[in-house]
């Protein structure tokens, strides 16, 4: 049976009804139209579909929609404050070529958030396997790893 | 891949999530980072899901002198990154950091873990070497079951129809204890091919005044070696000791997966062991040293 719920996505709050069994992954491209979260292989293993739910990176596929309801979601849709630019995070992922496609972008730059929302100094090691729960098929990591050493040394030296 | 339908009910607490559970085929769900991905698959079809995310009261970590209690649905890392655990259970640290990714382990819970019980999980392990009991509640009664004694086989928790696992209790051990714990995979995040746990304390001769070892991934349940922890107790580690516990896993059976033969695993698992109990027993000297100094 349909259940009417209302998600709170990127500080906005939406209505829609759906029936249990959609994925949060799907409600938020299907009935929500934001479809900057991608979806992969929808069993928790590629990290395409990493929003923040309450603050945590979590895999929007493994959570019913209906689940999501009375909690904070954020996608990548609200990462930069408006369409036309960018932010730290997605700015230092341009500057260092750490996208080719762009498919596990949106799950990257989420779980990149998380990570810089924990304020710890992380070293090259940490960062990769803070990242081992995305998979990127085009660019090797290397960019990807080095964006992020890139941004953390960026912000300590704004702190600095 | 999407779930076949269900009826959804998320109860604010045990009580309405138990009469919920009476109905037919209805089935809790906690982290869902196994329960959903096998509903994706179909692997599972349920009428309905008692989503237990609600209750509050089964989200807290409680530490009384020797004993952590653990909420069943506090998650994996809640424990990871909760500092008086980690300092009263180390072992904790070192090996949830092994479970899947930060993104299931935001959402995984230590009751969903043990109710699964995958063969190379990593928390039924854990309890299991530190003696862990498990309380679970049902519309008739209450009760506490020994980790040992619930972990029946593989994904066969000693759980009735009805049942919900409310608390894990584990008892530390002193804080000069020495542990390590370790695992193999083909990736990062991966199920484990092996995976090996263990504590000790010394005397202050650098004996081994007590011993824990567990094992897991090889057969259907993790398993202690309570036949080589009585061996080695009592003893000064040294070459001929390890290797015989570690020739021990000859004895004992396996499961292939299709990852690895029971050979292969017994390889591993021998390795993982004499590893563990090195680390554990270095650690061990260390806090010893450590704390003589201070006393």
């Amino acid at each position: 049976m349909k259940k009417t719920i209302k998600l709170t996505v990127n500080g906005q709050i939406y209505e829609c009804t759906v029936e249990p069994r959609v994925s949060l992954a799907d409600c938020i491209r299907h009935h929500l139209g934001l479809t900057g979260t991608h979806v992969g292989c929808e069993h928790g293993v590629c990290g395409v579909c990493t929003i923040l739910f309450d603050g945590a990176s979590v895999r929007s596929c493994l959570l019913y929609a209906v689940q999501a309801e009375g909690h904070d979601i954020q996608t990548i849709e609200g990462v930069a404050h408006d369409p036309d630019t960018l932010d730290e995070i997605q700015q230092c992922f341009r500057d260092n070529h750490a996208l080719q496609c762009g498919f596990c972008t949106p799950g990257m730059i989420m779980t990149v958030k998380e990570i810089l929302s924990e304020g710890q100094k992380l070293s090259e090691h940490d960062i990769r396997d803070a990242l081992s729960g995305n998979i990127c098929r085009c660019t090797g990591y290397q960019p990807i790893v080095q964006a992020v050493m890139d941004l953390m040394a960026r912000n300590e030296r704004k702190a600095g | 891949m999407k779930s076949a339908s269900f009826d959804y009910h998320r109860p604010q607490n045990i009580n309405d999530a138990l009469t919920l559970l009476q109905m037919p085929d209805y089935r809790i769900i906690a982290g869902g980072q196994s329960l959903v991905p096998m509903m994706n698959f179909r692997l599972v079809a349920v009428r309905g899901l008692v989503d237990l995310n609600d209750i509050s009261e089964l989200s807290a970590i409680q530490i009384d002198k020797n004993i952590i209690t653990f909420g069943a649905m506090v998650r994996q890392r809640q424990i990871e990154r909760h500092e008086d655990v980690i300092k009263n259970a180390p072992i904790f640290g070192e090996a949830i950091r092994e479970i899947g990714h930060r993104q299931t382990r935001n959402r995984g819970t230590i009751g969903g873990s043990l109710c699964q019980l995958d063969p190379s999980a990593e928390l039924p392990l854990l309890c299991l070497l530190h003696d862990g009991i498990i309380t679970v509640q049902s519309l008739k009664r209450t009760h506490n079951i020994k980790v040992a004694d619930f972990i029946r086989g593989a994904m066969d928790p000693q759980l009735d129809e009805g049942d919900i696992v409310t608390h894990i209790r584990i008892k530390t051990w002193p804080r000069y204890h020495g542990y390590a714990f370790m695992e193999y995979a083909r990736r990062a995040g991966d199920f484990a091919i092996g995976s090996a746990g263990c504590l000790i304390t010394l005397t202050p001769h650098q004996t081994i005044d007590e011993i824990a070892v567990c094992i897991g991934g090889l057969s259907d349940v993790p398993q202690r070696l309570h036949h080589s922890e009585t061996l080695i107790k009592g003893q000064k580690i040294n070459e001929t000791i390890i290797d015989n516990i570690a020739r021990s896993i000859d004895d004992l059976g396996g499961h292939p997966t299709v990852q690895a033969s029971v050979a292969f695993k017994k390889q591993i698992t021998k390795t993982l062991l004499k590893r563990v109990i090195i680390r554990a027993y270095d650690r061990a000297l260390d806090q010893e040293m450590h704390h003589e100094k201070n006393n």
